[in-house]
């Protein structure tokens, strides 16, 4: 693929990346923490608008690269500054830019200390986290994959609950293990073909057990930011003690990039050990599904419930994405998308609960339903919508999944039925406890139910379960050709296999 | 000695005349500031001179000195960070009741000592270089001598060092025994031969020469002292000690092995390959077990050289490349890193306990923020030139098979995020976690503000930093165009 002769005058891919960083450079220099906050919020709701401009300009009928850019970067290594996007990204870069605003709007009044450096923290995180959707150079990928680690780890370790160093700590480690095996992928294929180059990389013949090799090293690193179920351990950790605007972040951006992963580069560059480990995989998922949902169910702190589900979700897109089939993978995909919006607005949910009982403890929140109307309301469809009912969002990403399951094996689709079930248990439970509550609720006669600022927050994610709920076809259509494209190369090589 | 001999040697008379200038200056009027002006200004004119120098391509001034463009380069990072330590010991001296000026004439001869090693190319510069050196830095070491620690560190390096000297002196004595010459072209065409370090005397004595290089690069097994001096010295001391005297060093034993043929002597090179795993597994193990910044520091340099040599076994442009760009990142994280413990420190000790900086993103995020990066820059995470540095190492570690000093690097970069991220995490973490802290970083509280001249300095130094880590391009084909000779 020749990637110099799309490049376009415009750089409109590097203006995204780059625009938090200049952001948070001013930032930097202004005085008040009120005008920083406000500027902020400015500065990410623009490039929130500005990102939609990318929908015009995309092509959704083909698989190619779209918005290349291709520049110099260290020619002496190999090393090019290369950006572009599928389908796939396109999706997850309007994710990661339309959920930072909502993010500075959450944080609004919980973060007091050192509001300005909080701020800073984000918008580097955003200029990371765009980055490594659109990076199409393997040391370029790396260097936004690691650059997310420092301010993330720093939310988590400096704004965080009383937990919070050793959730960093965990984090970090855990993290910086997964990055060391990416590295040395990167390196091996260097070696092996002399590019750093990700589309030229893709969909060569490579030997059977190097595959293996570099798809090992590959499926560790992204197991881990998944969190696939034996590498989850330091996700309810990291979550529990996050700020909310990190735990969003967490929760809708950074899980995804495991799954990015997976699509990215594990199906396309090592398409035979892909199939040679996909039943494994399968099975991970399954378990991630049952085991996510069994120990969701027996938590009683709030965030660990939805951190907990969130192992389970991405079970469904690990499980979607490795059935290798067109509705699964698909499906897979669109569960990513799901979960980032669903979860998210969870997530700002028991923030909220958080700063008016100064508790996740479910049992403290019982009955909040009764002063808080309002978000009840709120908290009811996203629920509904975690819980995978007909017309959210998460309906059709698992349903196509499961559809999937079936086309491949009658088990498999058979033992994720119990973790929908479950699924349907803890997000009811939920929902009962704080809505309604029992016959001995706390008093919540102080309490306040949603001010102007949180409706106008939660709205939007409101609006987006339902849309891709009831109308999913334009989402899929964006992804459609590229999925399909990845699909294609892995059943090349497995033909070739056997002819 | 011709006028283009003079010109060559410009940057370093250069700064021989600013030692005597500061030396004149101080019998009449004594000011820290005016000799530190000074002395900054004397480093800035010998880097103004390099442009000259470098036109005067490749000259030799036989026999004692070659003033190519690689040694060229290293004058010019050897003057940017005596610049740095310079800065660094003003604010560092102003909180001290004592005579400072002299300290300047010191700082600018052990500069130029290690400039006259940056050309050598003969036994004699080598020796005559690292001598000038290391007296110097005997008295900067001890320089305030109020502190028990400060004399018994400098007694320490002087006792230390006059070993090691004897050691080199009788290693060149040796090869000259064999040899006949002392000039290192020589050496090389002698050895050229291809039978290699065919005497026992010439083994011995390479063996010696290469052991007094070690020294001074503090690998194992000679890296003992290195804990207790940098513990014991001032912090901008210590920074020069870590930088400036280990470059100069490194720069004439890349040239003084330039001249054996890894074929011919698989021995030496073996013995560099244990040398190198010994200081990378040493030096990171042991930094696990410290609380002192200063020892962190002094550990992880051990490990650090330990990393250049791997560029060393590998050898050719590759190394030679990889050596130099690995120095000059390890040169701005270290310079930084020890910028702060300097600033920090208040006159009646060193802020060099983790304690110490226990809290201080919440009291002054600048330092904090600056020391962060360097820490990062030295764990190698991407963003930071360490990173790069150590990309190019494991890249020309791979273009020559070391596969086991790749495998012993990796992992024991792994064991050294630990320690690193002990400091980190203890800036980040807030005071109220424990009540002692507050009364600890009080001392701080007397500090100036960031802002002033040293700021400026890290900040530029950092901004350095992020520059090798994002886009090391220009840097790196200076680089490439001044190693292309090995």
């Amino acid at each position: 693929m020749n990637l110099t002769e799309s490049s376009t005058a415009f750089s409109f891919l590097s203006v995204l990346v780059f625009a938090p960083l200049v952001a948070a450079a001013i930032a930097l220099v202004l005085r008040d923490e009120r005008r920083v906050r406000q500027w902020t919020l400015l500065a990410t709701a623009a490039i929130g608008v500005f990102s939609l401009f990318l929908l015009r300009g995309f092509e959704a009928s083909t698989a190619e690269f779209q918005f290349v850019e291709h520049r110099e970067w260290i020619p002496h290594l190999g090393m090019y500054y290369t950006l572009g996007i599928d389908g796939i990204s396109l999706l997850l870069v309007l994710l990661t830019t339309l959920i930072t605003p909502f993010c500075v709007i959450a944080s609004w009044t919980v973060v007091k200390l050192r509001s300005k450096e909080f701020m800073i923290c984000l918008l580097i995180m955003q200029t990371a986290m765009t980055g490594v959707f659109t990076a199409l150079d393997f040391v370029l990928f790396f260097i936004f994959w690691e650059a997310m680690l420092i301010p993330m780890s720093i939310l988590i370790g400096v704004w965080g609950g009383p937990g919070r160093v050793y959730a960093a700590i965990k984090f970090f480690i855990y993290t910086m293990a997964g990055s060391v095996l990416l590295i040395v992928a990167i390196i091996a294929l260097r070696l092996e073909t002399g590019t750093f180059s990700i589309p030229a990389l893709m969909d060569q013949p490579y030997d059977r057990s190097f595959q293996l090799w570099i798809f090992g090293a590959f499926f560790i690193s992204f197991a881990i930011k998944v969190p696939m179920f034996p590498f989850h351990t330091w996700l309810p950790a990291a979550h529990v003690e996050a700020p909310t605007a990190g735990s969003v972040l967490l929760a809708s951006i950074l899980l995804k990039m495991g799954a990015y992963g997976f699509l990215r580069f594990c199906l396309p560059i090592t398409p035979l050990a892909t199939i040679h480990f996909a039943p494994a995989i399968l099975w991970l998922s399954v378990a991630a599904i049952l085991y996510g949902g069994l120990t969701a169910l027996a938590q009683s702190d709030l965030k660990k419930i939805v951190a907990y589900s969130s192992v389970a979700h991405m079970g469904f897109a690990t499980l979607g994405i490795f059935l290798l089939v067109h509705h699964g993978t698909i499906g897979g995909a669109l569960v990513m998308i799901n979960h980032g919006v669903t979860t998210g607005a969870l997530f700002i949910a028991v923030g909220i609960v958080y700063e008016r009982v100064h508790s996740r403890d479910l049992a403290r929140a019982a009955g909040l339903g009764r002063q808080m109307p309002i978000f009840a309301f709120f908290l009811g469809i996203f629920c509904l919508s975690s819980l995978a009912f007909p017309g959210t969002n998460t309906f059709i990403g698992e349903f196509l999944v499961l559809a999937g399951a079936f086309e491949t094996s009658l088990i498999l689709a058979l033992a994720i039925v119990p973790g929908i079930i479950v699924a349907a248990a803890y997000n009811l439970r939920i929902l009962q406890r704080v809505a309604y509550g029992g016959t001995k609720n706390p008093d919540h006669s102080g309490v306040a139910d949603l001010g102007t600022r949180e409706i106008l927050l939660l709205t939007p994610f409101l609006v987006f379960i339902l849309w891709i709920g009831l109308q999913p076809g334009p989402f899929i259509g964006l992804m459609e050709a590229s999925i399909q494209n990845i699909l294609d190369i892995v059943a090349r090589s497995s033909g070739a296999l056997n002819p | 000695m011709t006028p283009s001999d003079l010109q060559a040697l410009l940057p370093h008379i250069v700064v021989a005349a600013t030692a005597v200038a500061v030396m004149l200056v101080i019998s009449f009027y004594r000011n820290q500031t005016v000799s530190a002006v000074l002395t900054v200004a004397g480093l800035f004119a010998a880097a103004a001179c390099l442009p000259f120098v470098w036109s005067a391509e490749a000259d030799a001034v036989p026999p004692l000195f070659r003033v190519d463009p690689f040694g060229c380069f290293h004058i010019g990072l050897l003057l940017t960070a005596s610049v740095a330590v310079t800065v660094f010991s003003h604010s560092y001296l102003e909180k001290y009741r004592m005579e400072r000026g002299e300290f300047y004439i010191l700082l600018l001869l052990s500069v130029l000592g290690a400039l006259v090693l940056t050309v050598a190319d003969h036994f004699i510069s080598f020796f005559l270089g690292l001598e000038l050196l290391s007296v110097s830095l005997y008295v900067m070491v001890a320089y305030i001598f109020t502190k028990k620690r400060a004399v018994e560190a400098g007694v320490k390096y002087l006792f230390l060092a006059a070993a090691t000297s004897a050691f080199l002196l009788f290693g060149m004595a040796l090869i000259y025994a064999e040899l006949g010459t002392m000039a290192f072209p020589e050496i090389a065409a002698e050895l050229g031969g291809g039978d290699g370090l065919r005497s026992p005397y010439l083994l011995a004595g390479t063996v010696l020469v290469v052991a007094g290089a070690g020294f001074k690069l503090s690998v194992v097994p000679f890296h003992m002292w290195t804990p207790d001096i940098y513990q014991g010295a001032p912090a901008p001391v210590t920074a020069f000690l870590a930088t400036v005297s280990k470059a100069c060093v490194v720069v004439v034993l890349l040239r003084f092995l330039a001249a054996f043929d890894s074929d011919a002597v698989p021995g030496l090179y073996l013995a560099l390959t244990v040398v190198a795993c010994a200081s990378m597994l040493t030096g990171n193990l042991l930094a696990l077990l410290q609380d002192n910044i200063k020892r962190i520091l002094a550990y992880s340099s051990i490990a650090h050289f330990g990393y250049l040599l791997v560029a060393f076994v590998a050898g050719g442009p590759a190394g030679a490349m990889a050596a130099t760009f690995y120095l000059v990142t390890y040169f701005a994280a270290t310079l930084v890193a020890f910028g702060v413990v300097a600033y920090l420190s208040p006159s009646d000790r060193e802020a060099d306990t983790v304690a110490d900086y226990r809290g201080l993103f919440w009291s002054r995020p600048g330092p904090a923020a600056l020391l962060s990066l360097a820490l990062f820059s030295l764990v190698g995470l991407p963003l930071t030139g360490g990173f790069m540095g150590k990309f190019f190492l494991v890249g020309a570690g791979a273009e020559a098979r070391l596969w086991t000093l790749l495998l012993v690097l990796a992992v024991s970069s792994a064991i050294s995020i630990y320690y690193y991220l002990r400091v980190v995490v203890a800036m980040y973490s807030s005071i109220e976690d424990t009540p002692q802290t507050r009364e600890l970083s009080e001392p701080f509280a007397a500090t100036p503000p960031y802002g002033n001249t040293v700021g400026a300095v890290q900040a530029l130094l950092a901004l350095g930093l992020l520059v090798l880590g994002l886009y090391p391009q220009p840097v790196l084909a200076m680089i490439q165009s001044v190693t292309r000779t090995f």
